[in-house]
């Protein structure tokens, strides 16, 4: 999801195409109606704040989807690496007991 | 459908002994289910076959827009042209959506534009046959958005995830398309004479193209197997244009209107209708660039997109100069 770098590539006789630098893309996060956190939705392109901001209502907002828009430059998120997935999240595998399910509480004990 | 052809380069599926390990653990997790995400790893082939797939995809709602936006100002009432607007609005959306997914396999927004502008990539065939009449929006809708759906449900299923989530929004709004132009021809088919006959002329007209959406028939469609295998196509075109066939026969009895189609049976065995495939010629040649608006469809987004140059400058120019100011304010 981070931007893209446009690689010099070419028109396929061999010749580089020159293009200019595009519209920076921004990630779009909506929270909705009732009381959820922002979630990611898309992404845009924008010149700048405001545009991605009208640009995101416009987009992600036609059947009031959210009531408040955050949109944050995509090569300004920093993200976990797909190669670190283990480093990252296999420890928790191992921890079982951080679930309720995990003990076994007796049923005349009740609701806990 | 709305992406018709999607070439591969492959010489087709590799089986599991010519696959390199990581090959083959990533076929691996595509039979079990999992999404992949941008980032990962993936094939060159599963990339580049994705990113035509999707770009097609996307151009196909862009230049979609154009035949209907030609009715806007015609539409009419107030209340259809504003339906009608927010519809068109609808498929630039999509085609966002659809651009942003095929960005995250490292294309560029403008290279997917150039593709498209030089003729390089293909739109839906469908979107180069004219609206002549109003009538001609109703058959848009009910069955051109209604063949859309149709192909794009089971790919809200696809292995690759950021294409997955734009369809899942895409479907969503996409049934609000296929209401609004079956709502037009209920209207029209139960108007007046001439209605009747604007409905009928409209349904005749986009009968043959919009079973053309689906691509070409399974035993011509040699770029299937991989993608099927890879899960960027779910269902095979001969068994969607028959489902399609299947659902839109009866609608269309409701409307009191004939199938364009003397062949046209309903076979008890295959518990499915027997039909006249569309003219494959006629198909080929649209694809190609030889339908009756192609040049002008392509034209009106070079247009769009060349005229556009000297706003996209002024804004990144002023981007650029409110970011000075800001540095020097602070």
């Amino acid at each position: 999801m981070s931007s893209v770098n446009t690689s010099p590539d070419t028109d396929g006789v061999g010749a580089p195409v020159k293009r200019k630098p595009e519209l920076p893309l921004w990630e779009i996060f909506i929270r909705g109606q009732h009381g959820m956190s922002h979630r990611h939705v898309g992404s845009l392109h924008a010149a700048d704040a405001e545009m991605a901001m009208n640009n995101a209502r416009d987009v992600y907002t036609r059947r009031n989807e959210g009531v408040s828009i955050w949109a944050v430059k995509s090569d300004q998120i920093v993200a976990s690496s797909p190669s670190d997935k283990e480093p990252l999240f296999e420890p928790a595998n191992s921890k079982v007991y951080r679930h309720p399910t995990f003990f076994d509480i007796p049923e005349e004990v009740g609701h806990m | 459908m709305y992406a018709q052809i999607v070439k591969t380069d492959g010489t087709g599926v590799k089986s599991r002994e010519d696959m390199t390990p990581e090959e083959s653990a990533f076929q691996q997790r595509i039979d079990a289910d999992q999404k992949i995400e941008p980032k990962e790893w993936m094939p060159e082939g599963y990339r580049k076959n994705l990113i035509r797939q999707i770009s097609q995809h996307a151009h196909s709602e862009l230049v979609g827009q154009l035949p209907e936006s030609n009715w806007i100002t015609r539409a009419p009432t107030l209340e259809r042209k504003a339906i009608l607007l927010a519809k068109v609005q609808d498929e630039a959306g999509h085609g966002l959506y659809l651009y942003c997914a095929a960005e995250t396999l490292g294309i560029s927004r403008d290279e997917m534009f150039e593709q498209l502008h030089s003729g390089k990539a293909k739109y839906s065939s469908i979107f180069n046959y004219p609206t002549l009449t109003w009538a001609d929006i109703g058959a848009v809708g009910w069955l051109v958005d209604g063949a859309a759906i149709m192909n794009q449900v089971p790919l809200q299923r696809t292995s690759y995830g950021p294409y997955a989530r734009a369809m899942v929004r895409i479907c969503k709004e996409e049934s609000f398309h296929q209401r609004q132009g079956f709502d037009i021809m209920m209207k029209m088919a139960s108007g007046s004479d001439a209605q009747k006959r604007m409905a009928q002329d409209a349904f005749d007209r986009f009968w043959y193209p919009s079973l053309m959406m689906f691509g070409p028939s399974d035993k011509d469609s040699v770029h299937s197997a991989q993608s099927m295998a890879w899960r960027i196509k779910i269902n095979t075109n001969d068994e969607l244009r028959q489902k399609f066939v299947d659902q839109t026969v009866p609608q269309a009895k409701y409307l009191g209107l004939t199938v364009p189609d003397e062949n046209l049976i309903w076979n008890e065995e295959k518990g499915g209708h027997d039909f006249t495939e569309p003219d494959w010629d006629e198909f080929y040649a649209v694809l190609g660039g030889n339908g009756p608006c192609n040049k002008e469809r392509l034209q009106a987004r070079v247009t769009a997109w060349n005229e556009g140059e000297w706003f996209r400058d002024g804004l990144l120019a002023n981007a650029a100069k409110k970011c000075t100011a800001g540095e020097v304010a602070a």
